[in-house]
């Protein structure tokens, strides 16, 4: 039987039953696949524009986490990476991004980077990014990224296992990864990519929010697609679905493949019309990008001066 | 010369016919006109009997739309090939009265060529539409390629209780005609025979009674048209009405009737001799006349 | 409220209150839509678009001016503001447009090799493509629709209906295969004010393909567009007196209906209009269709994708500010997920912006006239009296024009005039129901029979529902989709004939 919004892992709603552990119901509404693209891509349609423009740009800069996920990431290039975070542009009316986001041994780097200003570091985890480690391995990640000072954590679901039908393990990881997250905040990366179909991104999203997540977020970065906009407006459909259940807000990440400020202000869209005013704060919603903020920046130049910029006036990081 | 009948010998050891009372056909029964009221229908092949045929009122036309309506579920919802096996058991059963059915012709004022003639054109007319059963909606259906992720298409639908006058001429063959088509298409019907040689209709209806036709599925009303005709015209339950030899000023007179919910009116019919046309009067566009067609969209997507 | 559960889960939203309106809850209130971040107007810009101050009837290739001499005003229904004036069609002028299509067809249309015809067509497909923005511009000035679906759904779907039919114009002998196709002659052709653009080319391209030759009549609230369709088809140099356009009131139409020259009669509007032209006709012998009203069920399942569900109630109610025959005006949902399904639909409709039709961010626009907003305001007060309870969306009004807010009605019954009559604007009426067979029964429980819609994620259950509907079109888990190949039409009250697709030459063709 469909249902939508059952409760919160904690309370149960209590269906499924194993290793002397209660489930929640996992159990979610379907998605209609031609109907949620349409949607989404009508809100695409809409056209902002003046004062709206800029001020949705400078609410996406807020909202950013500057990502860099590479095997060569090096002190250097966090360093400048945390260099841009913390002051985007020289104009004094944009603000911080929200957070940097990197690999756990580069952790320390970016948090002496950050140190006394509001951008957090993030760190991915959990065997990032195919999460293919055993429980243990994951979540000593997890806790060693914590103690070098992540304030966030990013992990990543075992996508086998959704896909094997394993919700109980996919569950009890996340759990266990929210226990080992300790102060932290957790965003549960579901790489929607890769599960196939919506119906299965709204049932990964209903898990991870019961087992704790405090964010979801679609992807690694490292899959094609990444965060698309109907996959994104599945998830928070299933975010909105447990506020009115529970009163609780979930916080929402898309990743990778954003890279223009059109299609950040269609994000910023689809939250404002599916969750919202609550949602329009960096607590509750953050793009994961790289390449997203130049692109940001210069739209802005360009409301401000009126004429259309140029790449190279833009520094890259 | 009507069939066994010996009734006016005067000897003794002759023996004395049964007559048949000819009824109307109404819900899968033989019945009499709710009024009471009967015609008095000639014999013209010399036999010089006269028979007393219903004469349909408002209320028997008004029992018939019900019967129809009645009907109307089970029998659209039949495969259509179990219809096109009861419209060849219809034939198969036209065929055993052949010799009746020539027979009451000719007491209508056929000869007796004419009158075989029209017989086996109206048997093999129901072979026709009993082949026409499950093969109309591949001529009618499609595929409708439309810009987006969608699969659409458009079948064919009875369009519900139809209301048929029959032509005059050819009396057995018009109704037929006229009859089949409709019920082909997984309608109901309602018809009001010849009053040229109402009696034949009544015979047609004892064929029908005996082909696995459901009860209500055809209805067989005899009377006087121009009383009835306006009544079922104006009935809210009639979705269509197919006018066969009807004058001018009648026709006008129901499709002003038919205006009142929107009723398809279909007076487009066949003259005298061209209903012995195989290839005119099997043409599936009489068949297309009595369909609704609706187009079902469903999205694609995993 | 508990954490625990909602609607088909049990939990809170068990059973359907009756009506069920307010849900004040604090998990509620996690949701609110409000202005944190709001969008600044962002109007379609209209500097190249030109109306002229006065319109002339475009008869026999040339703009004449009505013999009375006598002209309309348009009015913008978003402002009230005069747009321009355009003829009003006496029967005399309709007579010289039927005489002018008759000559038409006899000299040139029937003589035409079909694929000559087939490209005149096609040359009408390409210019409006080219004005699309234009014209798009015009529509929403003329008649208040948003111009988001001006722009995205009339325009390119009146030049795609041009151009379907353009190449259908060489193939009639292939549609009806030994059945010797052949045109009627002269069309009457008269048109509903909800899509004016798009009516006259469902109405234009077959007539023409077919071989027959019109006299269109727009309505009077929306002649805009029709005639500067009327400047497109001068331009693309059609024979004089192929396609001729005579403006009026229900006067006129009457005259083009009447007009005993006249061979087919299309006819799209109201059920009431389409019984008296029906009546009219009769005994003259002339070929007619009709699309008329409708007031379609909307059926919703307990196990159908229930946020795609919403958006396509929405999109079925208030596309064109619910000015649609085929609109989804009565929802069917099943009693265990009416309260879920409530909420996320009251919350959807918060989102709806309400206002200028140029603006790109319109969703709903302007009632299209004064008259229809009366009956909207007259049928709502009848949905009240008779006991449902009403919701309509807080949102700021324009003090000029006529608008009306989105609005949904609960605890409706089958009875009432609500869920019989055709409202024709942004007015829901929501019914429940148990089991698959009450839905049908109350979906099929009307007299009109033009459209429905079933949402469920069981395929079996949808084609089972979509049998059973007594309707032309039945959207299975989608809405209000139209395309040209596509045939388009009623059952029962809602008309007869086909629009769109091969079945839709057969109305302009006749056929052995």
């Amino acid at each position: 039987m469909a249902t939508f919004g059952n409760g919160s892992g904690a309370t149960p709603g209590a269906v499924g039953q194993g290793r002397g552990i209660t489930y929640p119901d996992f159990s979610s509404p379907t998605v209609d696949k031609v109907m949620v693209e349409e949607r989404a891509a009508g809100l695409g349609k809409r056209s902002i524009k003046g004062p709206a423009k800029i001020a949705g740009l400078k609410l996406a800069i807020s909202m950013m986490d500057l990502t860099t996920l590479e095997g060569k990431d090096s002190p250097g290039k966090v360093q400048q990476l945390c260099q841009k975070a913390l002051r985007p542009h020289e104009r004094a009316d944009i603000p911080p991004c929200a957070a940097v986001c990197v690999y756990p041994k580069l952790v320390p780097v970016a948090k002496r980077a950050v140190e006394g200003s509001t951008v957090k570091v993030a760190s991915v985890a959990t065997a990032f990014p195919s999460g293919l480690s055993t429980l243990e391995v994951k979540l000593a990640d997890v806790r060693q990224a914590v103690e070098l000072g992540a304030d966030e954590i990013d992990m990543v679901i075992d996508r086998g296992a959704m896909l094997a039908g394993e919700y109980r393990a996919v569950y009890d990881e996340i759990a266990a990864t929210k226990e080992a997250c300790g102060h932290a905040h957790l965003k549960v990366i579901l790489e929607t990519g890769e599960l196939g179909s919506y119906d299965r991104v709204r049932k990964a999203s209903r898990i991870a929010i019961l087992a704790g997540a405090d964010f979801i977020k679609t992807s690694t970065g490292k899959v094609t697609p990444a965060a698309t906009p109907p996959v994104t407006l599945v998830m928070l459909e299933a975010i909105r679905d447990h506020a009115h259940a529970t009163g609780r807000r979930i916080g929402m990440k898309p990743a990778g493949g954003i890279r223009t400020a059109k299609q950040a202000l269609h994000y910023l869209v689809m939250v404002k019309e599916t969750l919202g005013d609550a949602w329009l704060t960096s607590d509750l919603f953050r793009f994961g990008a790289s390449t997203l903020l130049n692109d940001v920046l210069m739209q802005l130049e360009k409301e401000r001066t009126g004429a259309y910029q140029g790449g190279d006036y833009f520094s890259k990081d | 010369m009507a069939l066994g009948d010996q009734d006016s010998g005067g000897e003794a050891r002759a023996r004395v016919g049964v007559r048949k009372a000819y009824k109307m056909f109404v819900g899968g029964a033989f019945v009499r006109s709710e009024s009471g009221r009967y015609t008095q229908v000639r014999d013209h092949s010399g036999a010089g009997a006269v028979e007393n045929i219903p004469r349909a009122s408002r209320k028997d036309g008004r029992d018939a739309v019900l019967a129809a309506a009645g009907a109307l579920g089970g029998w659209s919802a039949r495969a259509a090939y179990n219809r096109g096996q009861i419209l060849y058991r219809l034939a198969e059963m036209l065929e055993a009265r052949r010799a009746e059915l020539a027979a009451s012709l000719e007491r209508g004022g056929l000869d007796a060529g004419a009158a075989e003639r029209e017989v086996v054109s109206a048997i093999d007319r129901a072979v026709a539409y009993a082949g026409w059963a499950d093969k109309y909606q591949s001529l009618f259906s499609s595929l409708n390629p439309v810009s987006g992720p969608h699969f659409t298409f458009t079948v064919p639908e009875p369009m519900g209780v139809v209301v048929i006058a029959a032509p005059p001429r050819p009396a057995l063959l018009g109704l037929a005609g006229a009859l089949l088509p409709v019920i082909t298409a997984g309608n109901t019907c309602v018809v009001l025979a010849s009053e040229a040689d109402p009696r034949t209709a009544l015979v047609f209806g004892e064929a029908l009674a005996t082909s696995d036709l459901p009860g209500g599925v055809v209805n067989l009303l005899t009377g006087q048209l121009a009383e009835v005709l306006p009544h079922l015209a104006a009935h809210m339950e009639v979705a269509a009405l197919d006018l066969h030899g009807v004058d001018a000023a009648l026709a006008k007179r129901l499709e002003e009737a038919a205006a009142a919910s929107v009723k398809r009116v279909r007076a487009r019919s066949l003259g005298e001799a061209e209903w012995f046309d195989d290839g005119a009067a099997t043409s599936p566009r009489w068949i297309e006349r009595f369909v609704e067609m609706k187009t079902i969209w469903h999205p694609v997507g995993p | 409220m508990s954490d625990k559960g909602t609607a088909a889960a049990g939990g809170d939203g068990g059973s359907p209150r009756q009506p069920s309106a307010a849900r004040d809850t604090a998990a509620d209130a996690a949701v609110v839509f409000g202005d944190a971040w709001r969008y600044a107007p962002a109007p379609e810009g209209r500097d190249h678009v030109k109306i002229a101050p006065r319109y002339d009837l475009f008869i026999g290739g040339a703009w004449r001016a009505p013999e009375s001499g006598r002209y309309l005003d348009s009015i913008s229904p978003s402002t009230e503001e005069k747009l321009c004036e355009f003829a009003e069609a006496s029967e005399r002028d309709v007579d010289l447009a039927v005489q002018a299509a008759r000559a038409a067809y006899e000299k040139h249309w029937s003589r035409l090799r079909p694929l000559e015809r087939g490209k005149y067509i096609y040359r009408i497909a390409r210019a409006l493509q080219e004005k699309s923005r234009e014209l798009a511009v015009v529509e929403s000035l003329d008649g208040g629709k948003p111009i988001k679906e001006s722009r995205d759904v009339d325009l390119p779907l009146a030049a795609a209906h041009f151009f379907y039919y353009a190449g259908w114009a060489d193939k009639l002998e292939h549609a009806f295969p030994g059945r010797d196709p052949r045109p009627l002659g002269v069309a009457g052709q008269v048109i509903p004010w909800n899509f004016p653009l798009l009516m006259a080319a469902w109405k234009l391209a077959p007539a023409l393909a077919a071989g027959n030759t019109c006299v269109l009549k727009p309505a009077e609230t929306t002649p805009l567009t029709s005639l500067l369709l009327a400047k497109i088809i001068e331009e693309a140099d059609l024979p004089p007196g192929v396609v001729n356009v005579v403006t009026g009131a229900g006067a006129t139409g009457a005259a083009v209906v009447g007009h005993p020259g006249v061979d087919k009669v299309a006819f799209t509007g109201s059920t009431e209009v389409g019984k008296r032209i029906q009546r009219a006709l009769a005994g003259t012998g002339k070929r007619l269709t009709l699309e008329l009203g409708g007031k379609a069920a909307n059926i919703v399942f307990e196990d159908a994708p229930l946020d795609q569900a919403v958006e396509g109630i929405i999109g079925g109610i208030f596309f064109n500010q619910g000015h649609v025959c085929c609109a989804g005006s009565r929802l069917l949902v099943e009693e265990s997920v009416h309260d879920a399904l409530l909420l996320k639909l009251r919350e959807r409709m918060a989102t709806l912006r309400v206002g200028d039709p140029l603006d790109k961010n319109t969703d709903v626009g302007a009632i299209n006239s004064r008259a229809q907003l009366e009956k909207i305001q007259e049928l709502v007060a009848a949905g009240e009296r008779e006991g449902a309870a009403r919701f309509s969306v807080s949102c700021a009004l324009p003090q000029r024009g006529y608008w009306f807010a989105p609005t949904l009605f609960t605890g409706v019954a089958q009875s009432h005039r609500i869920a019989r009559e055709e409202i024709f604007g942004p007015v829901l009426s929501i019914l429940t129901f148990r089991t698959p067979e009450e839905a049908i029964e109350k979906a099929n429980n009307t007299m009109y029979g033009l459209s429905a819609g079933v949402w469920t994620s069981k395929g079996s259950k949808s084609f089972w529902v979509a049998q059973r509907l007594r309707a032309g079109v039945v959207w299975a888990n989608t809405f209000n989709k139209l395309d040209p190949s596509s045939p388009f039409g009623g059952y029962k009250e809602s008309g007869f004939g086909r629009e769109g697709g091969r079945q839709g030459l057969l109305a302009y063709l006749e056929v052995d």
